[in-house]
């Protein structure tokens, strides 16, 4: 007769035991291992390029390890050049409209076609708004350009037949803020609403049902039933969005802008001034902003979420 | 898995909005619709003007005169079309291949409940969806370490595994496949990697599907990957060619001059504003086709994604 105890500790040894199936098991992740560690891992070490003086002489590792190290003197460029408030600017009002609008538009449209009484309509008008989602930025620059160009485009061409002057508008950074606003929107719309719309159609109809015993109004049923549902879906969303508030898409402000100086103050991102950096080979500014981008992201992410679990723990991402 | 997409929102016909409120809602989504489309139908419209009409009095709605040049001369004598044409195909397709292997086989370990090392892959997959290296440090070791600049990998492996897409699959795993099956299966002495592939990935075709086509988007609209690591014309996809083209329409001539055809008479001849619009439409109209049909799994995707898993 074997004790309780030793029965226990039979039990804990086995439920360890590294078998067979574990090791087959391991093999088969080893390639995504692998890929995770070459593209994720070894790019996450490389972040201390930012302390340093980087050259690119030989190997990879050679050149980190003998880069001098340079403190915080990266930063300092970074903070000190004129640009850097404008850029920080830049990003993070780009994203505060984008995320106020990319919750409010999708979450609207999303619940006044689940109202239409046609539903064949209502798939015809999803699948014609889902098309921009599709396009990669590089050809919206082309259709941007289509109608934007200064001698041939579509808008000069209404304006010079209704009598007015042509606009070089590439050259204009007044009107830049609203058509990347309009862009972002047009782009993403179709798909937000996609998101929400599916959650709205999951919902029990015995809620409506038992509502409308109640005589609530349409409204009423939106403002109590639908938009409460819906909080997990925009919290998370909002969650993500807030995360990479320090993160733009580099399409929209590099490809459609057509990388324009003129319009340098009201289209210069974090993104896009890595990317130039980087491209002109001045590796020290690039390094610092790209650190800051990944450190101060991550924190605003933990931050949100810590923040969404005080107020409302079914919500929070982790 | 929501893969049923009916429009049943509890709406049903004795509370439905009142008639007027119905046809504004109709205007409103018209109008919208039409302002997604039409930009599309701008650029297939301006692919199909003549060189000479838009030169004259540049781009329509409605082309001012039809002509189909801009696509005869990328029939004829577009070898660089073609070959861009071709590196697209062949990234979409290896990097499609690639990436759902690689995802599903990561999903599948990280669904087996009594996996040793489950705890510690799941943290691998998670931390890169918080915190990465940044473009900088992956840039470099992309170049420095992996050797990677102007090679046609560069355009396929490091878009080819996406943490999200990783926990669907592990999402649909856990909640679809019977851990009877795979019980039963290694009760007769299936190997792990016989159950994945000859048992688990037979009976998941949505979840392929839906990562499958994910990717496919993907590797077909991405240009960034090239213009960050590719300097060589040769590797061109179709849409660092757009790209090349949107700053400067005289590339095409400029290749095709080196095969002995005078660059002056090529300048001259060539359509060059339609020739650029024709390259996007070459990239769009797949797309185009194929999305509707696939919709029902993107929007299938999304909503597992938006699963907590």
């Amino acid at each position: 007769m074997i004790s309780k105890a030793e029965q226990k500790e039979k039990r804990k040894r086995l439920r360890f035991r590294w078998h067979k199936q574990d090791t087959e098991l391991t093999l088969l992740a080893l390639p995504t291992t692998i890929w995770y560690i070459l593209f994720c891992f070894l790019p996450m070490f490389g972040i201390i390029i930012a302390f340093k003086n980087f050259k690119i002489s030989g190997g990879f590792f050679s050149n980190v390890f003998n880069s001098p190290w340079i403190g915080f003197k990266n930063f300092e460029f970074l903070f000190k050049s004129n640009d850097a408030w404008i850029i920080i600017r830049n990003t993070i009002g780009y994203n505060i409209i984008f995320i106020v609008l990319g919750i409010v538009l999708p979450v609207l449209f999303a619940i006044m076609i689940g109202l239409l009484h046609s539903r064949k309509a209502s798939k015809v008008y999803q699948t014609m708004m889902f098309l921009p989602y599709f396009l990669s930025w590089v050809v919206v620059s082309a259709v941007g350009w289509a109608f934007l160009s200064f001698d041939k485009g579509i808008v000069n061409q209404m304006l010079v037949s209704m009598g007015g002057e042509p606009i070089n508008w590439y050259m204009e950074p007044a009107y830049w803020p609203f058509f990347l606003i309009l862009l972002n929107v047009w782009k993403g719309l179709g798909y937000g609403m996609v998101i929400y719309l599916a959650t709205i159609t999951s919902l029990d109809s015995t809620y409506y049902e038992a509502a409308v015993m109640d005589g609530a109004s349409i409204w009423q049923q939106t403002r109590y039933i639908t938009l409460p549902m819906l909080k997990l879906v925009i919290v998370m969303l909002f969650i993500l969005a807030v995360g990479r508030i320090f993160y733009t898409d580099f399409g929209l402000f590099y490809q459609v802008t057509r990388d324009s100086n003129s319009l340098f103050n009201v289209s210069t991102t974090i993104d896009v001034m890595v990317f130039k950096q980087l491209k002109s080979a001045t590796v020290g500014m690039a390094s610092a902003a790209a650190f800051v981008q990944s450190v101060l992201g991550c924190a605003t992410i933990l931050i949100a979420n810590w923040i969404v679990r005080k107020i409302d723990p079914e919500s929070a991402m982790m | 898995m929501a893969t049923k997409i009916a429009y049943t929102t509890g709406l049903e016909k004795f509370n439905r909005t009142s008639k007027v409120v119905d046809i504004f809602f109709h205007l409103v989504f018209i109008l919208l619709a039409l302002l997604c489309v039409i930009p599309v139908i701008v650029v297939l419209s301006i692919s199909f003007s003549s060189e000479a009409s838009i030169r004259e009095s540049g781009y329509h709605l409605i082309p001012v005169a039809w002509s189909g040049e801009a696509y005869a001369y990328i029939a004829n004598q577009g070898t660089m079309i073609l070959r861009a044409l071709g590196v697209s195909v062949l990234v979409t397709v290896v990097g499609t291949v690639l990436g759902v292997l690689l995802t599903t086989s990561m999903g599948y370990v990280l669904s087996r409940p009594s996996y040793k090392l489950r705890g510690f892959l799941t943290w691998v997959v998670f931390i890169p969806m918080i915190f990465n290296g940044g473009l900088v440090s992956s840039y470099f070791i992309n170049t420095n370490l992996l050797g990677l600049k102007d090679s046609v990998w560069a355009l396929i492996l490091p878009l080819a595994v996406s943490s999200f897409n990783v926990i669907i699959c592990k999402t649909f795993f856990k909640s679809t496949i019977p851990d009877g099956l795979i019980e039963s299966a290694e009760m007769d002495g299936a190997s792990q990697l016989r159950i994945f592939f000859f048992i688990i990935l037979p009976i998941s075709l949505p979840v392929l599907a839906t990562i499958g086509l994910f990717l496919c988007f993907a590797y077909w609209n991405d240009w960034f990957q090239s213009m960050l690591y590719i300097d060589n014309q040769n590797l061109y996809s179709l849409q660092a060619l757009l790209n090349s083209l949107m700053s400067n329409v005289d590339a095409l001539a400029k290749n095709a001059a080196s095969m002995g055809v005078s660059y002056a008479v090529l300048v001259a001849t060539m359509p060059k504003e339609s020739a650029r619009m024709a390259v996007a439409i070459l990239i769009v109209l797949p797309v185009a086709f194929a999305y509707p049909f696939f919709q029902k799994y993107f929007i299938s995707g999304l909503t597992i994604g938006a699963v907590k898993g």
